[in-house]
């Protein structure tokens, strides 16, 4: 390989580049736009669940446990209802998301036979919500309940046994608010990374093919290793900027805590760019038309990274033969060393493992678009 | 007018089905996609892995740890033996969450003092971790009860301690396993329908610009309205064709079950199908290259998925962008959708929605015809 070599057709393509706006724009605007859009759409988090109420009852005491669901953060009392067609009404029409029936003798019971019940009653369609919000409802009602038999107990004068006799003390580590934006924002960055890195590649070999330049490269005396890091040079560092940009979007404007090295952070990411770009020009290679290649790059690459490398989607909760094709993505690693140099501030020696299958990748990957080129015209 | 559209309708069709990889585009990735979203895409949370310290070794504990081990949300992978196996457990995501049961928890509890369980969470995808607190939380809960009777009765020596307790009974409609697959598979109607029926129309028309054969079908004595239809019925049909191989899949295959009407779901559909070969239409006037549509076409579709409560509740956006779902068709397709899948309402329930398919779906034609018109001009 000889640099002079390498350094030409680099020149060349950062020229190629330069004129093509479409690239340009893929490389530039693309983050941009996609960091905004998933930064402030993506999000799990949920406060405020439109609830409806049913009281059957009331009564002092079932108005007092309304008022703690109005007191919570993450209910929103938007409707009392005052019969069940009501209340199946606001269901069905999507008005609230939870309806909480407390029933007739709800008090009655609680100071009778002691123990009582309310009634939540959910849209379940979206079902992540609805467990949500059944674990919010559930402290709540626990809360209540435990005020009750303190109250109760006060009552009876009697300094009995305490009422709770266990409590769990839960601690959250590295992402202590359980904020989503602060998972997916830093796994965002790597589907962008494979979705940019891809397209912008799948394009360089296409293009000679397209222009009519590629019998001009063939009659010269360059080799295909120069070719491809020629090639692959001006875009590294176009991936370089566009990384630093999204990461530095991650933690400035997004606010998602920076445990890691930036060392940790710039090897990684050269690797995976490495892997996406090498990539991109593999199918570039393979398909000598920039439309098909382009496709073809945004299918192979979009989707799997999206579903299949746990940036929102927990891979462990897969079924074990998707589990197994997930060691095929190679998102996943990177999706893996981003989430815990972000949040747990892990590095290299943390994550040899996932660093040695991103090499592997890598390796495997340059070697075939290698192959794959070929300085002929047929 | 139709003798004239008709022919046209029946070319594009043949065409369709002639062009193997055309075929091949419609149905294979729609299957694989709906087999990816449908075993891939949850947030379901079982087996949730999880390491266990005891260092009291007494009944209590062990009986404690039990209740964790019989149950099907968590999955004990490790026994540890001190707390740096915990920690270890946890950085290493051995382990998503870690329990800990310190010395002189049974003492505690027996004295009937407030005895600790420590819980350790890594919170990295917090809502795995937030669903694992709720789920130790109501473990934990159960054994204090348990425990805080059986104490009462054992010194009191009261048989059926009164007992003051308020519980909640939940009633998941529509979806009462909480079956993510249910939440997903018929939302891909929505999304696959946009993507296939946008990029056949955008590129079947930009097709024609680039080869040359827009302006020779200008000289012939079809009208623009003739042509657009004749563009727009085949990729219609198409559609339908594919909102039926996903209902198949999804209800046959993913066992969603289907509560509805189905003619309110065709009903949607048909609104909906509008809507996006408008918007294939419209894209195909901002085009001259199929390489330009199909960047044009990625810009435009992202938002439309990101933006529709197909994956992430609109409810948790902020403002502008829960306003901007009201402009978003696949926002009310899939309110549609999932309400004639799910819920089984009807008309009565879904008309706003179908109203507003129906006003965007007007408005991005009369949009894309005038356009089209000018660039035919």
């Amino acid at each position: 390989m000889k640099l002079r070599r390498v350094k030409a057709i680099a020149a060349k393509e950062v020229l190629q580049i330069w004129r093509d706006p479409r690239s340009l724009m893929i490389a530039l605007l693309l983050p941009f736009t996609q960091m905004f859009l998933f930064g402030y759409g993506v999000n799990l988090d949920l406060k405020h669940i439109p609830t409806c109420t049913f009281d059957r009852e009331g009564s002092q005491q079932s108005q007092d446990l309304f008022k703690r669901f109005q007191a919570s953060n993450y209910f929103a009392i938007t409707r009392n209802v005052d019969s069940y067609g009501a209340l199946v009404a606001a269901i069905d029409r999507a008005d609230c998301k939870i309806a909480v029936v407390v029933p007739p003798d709800f008090s009655e019971r609680l100071n009778d036979v002691g123990t009582t019940s309310v009634q939540a009653i959910l849209d379940a369609t979206d079902d992540n919500t609805a467990n949500i919000a059944i674990g919010y409802a559930t402290a709540v009602v626990q809360g209540y309940s435990s005020d009750v038999q303190l109250a109760w107990l006060d009552r009876q004068g009697e300094t009995l046994q305490q009422v709770q006799p266990l409590v769990v003390q839960s601690r959250v580590w590295f992402n202590e608010d359980l904020e989503s934006r602060n998972f997916i924002i830093p796994g965002l960055v790597a589907v962008i990374m494979a979705l940019v890195g891809a397209q912008l590649t799948s394009l360089t070999i296409a293009r000679e093919w397209e222009r009519g330049t590629m019998e001009l490269l063939i009659s010269t005396p360059v080799r295909k290793s120069e070719v491809m890091v020629g090639k692959l040079a001006p875009y590294l560092v176009l991936g370089w900027i566009d990384a630093a940009f999204c990461l530095a979007m991650a933690g400035l404007w997004f606010g998602v805590p920076f445990r890691g090295t930036l060392l940790t952070l710039f090897v990684t990411t050269t690797l995976f760019l490495a892997v996406v770009l090498s990539i991109g020009y593999l199918l570039s290679v393979l398909i000598p038309n920039q439309a098909g290649a382009s496709q073809v790059a945004l299918l192979v690459t979009m989707i799997p990274t999206v579903l299949l490398s746990g940036y929102v989607f927990p891979i462990d909760q897969m079924p074990w033969f998707i589990q197994q094709i997930t060691y095929l993505i190679y998102s996943r690693y990177y999706v893996t060393i981003i989430k815990a140099v972000f949040l747990k501030g892990s590095g290299i020696p943390e994550l040899a493992l996932p660093i040695l299958f991103l090499t592997i990748y890598a390796t495997a990957v340059v070697v075939l678009a290698l192959r794959a080129f070929r300085k002929r015209l047929d | 007018m139709l003798a004239r559209i008709i022919p046209i309708v029946v070319k594009e069709l043949i065409e369709l089905w002639r062009d193997k990889w055309a075929r091949f585009r419609l149905i294979v990735p729609t299957i694989l996609q709906m087999l990816l979203f449908g075993y891939a895409a949850t947030y379901e949370v079982y087996h949730v892995s999880t390491a266990v310290l005891d260092l009291d070794h007494s009944q209590e504990s062990r009986e404690l740890i039990a209740r964790f081990t019989s149950s099907d949300r968590l999955h004990i992978v490790k026994i540890a033996r001190s707390q740096a196996d915990i920690d270890d457990a946890i950085d290493r995501s051995d382990a998503a969450v870690a329990l800990v049961v310190h010395p002189g928890f049974a003492e505690l509890l027996r004295k009937g003092r407030e005895a600790p369980l420590q819980v350790i969470v890594d919170g990295t995808n917090s809502n795995t971790a937030l669903i694992a607190l709720g789920y130790v939380n109501t473990i934990a809960t159960g054994f204090a009860q348990d425990y805080a009777t059986d104490l009462m009765e054992r010194t009191q020596g009261v048989k059926g301690m009164r007992q003051v307790q308020v519980t909640l009974e939940q009633r998941p409609w529509f979806n009462p396993d909480l079956n993510g697959r249910w939440f997903f598979v018929p939302g891909l109607i929505g999304t696959l329908t946009l993507v296939i029926i946008v990029n056949l129309t955008a590129f079947a028309i930009v097709r024609e610009r680039e080869v040359g054969t827009l302006e020779q079908i200008m000289v012939s004595p079809i009208r623009p309205a003739e042509f657009i239809l004749g563009k727009t019925v085949p990729f219609f049909l198409v559609g339908l064709g594919e909102v039926a191989l996903i209902v198949a899949v999804g209800v046959l295959w993913f066992q969603v079950p289907f509560a509805g009407n189905p003619l309110v779901l065709l009903f949607g559909t048909t609104l909906y199908l509008l809507s996006t070969l408008a918007l294939g239409l419209l894209i195909s006037t901002l085009c001259t290259t199929q390489q330009q549509a199909f960047s044009t076409n990625f810009f435009v579709l992202n938002p439309f998925f990101i933006l529709s409560g197909f994956s992430f509740p609109i409810s948790s956006m902020p403002d502008v962008l829960q306003w901007l779902t009201r402009i978003n068709p696949l926002r009310y397709y899939l309110v549609v959708i999932r309400g004639t899948f799910l819920k089984g309402v009807g008309l009565d329930v879904l008309w706003p929605d179908l109203t507003a398919l129906g006003v965007i779906a007007a408005v991005l034609m009369t949009m894309s015809i005038l356009r089209f018109r000018k660039t035919l001009e």
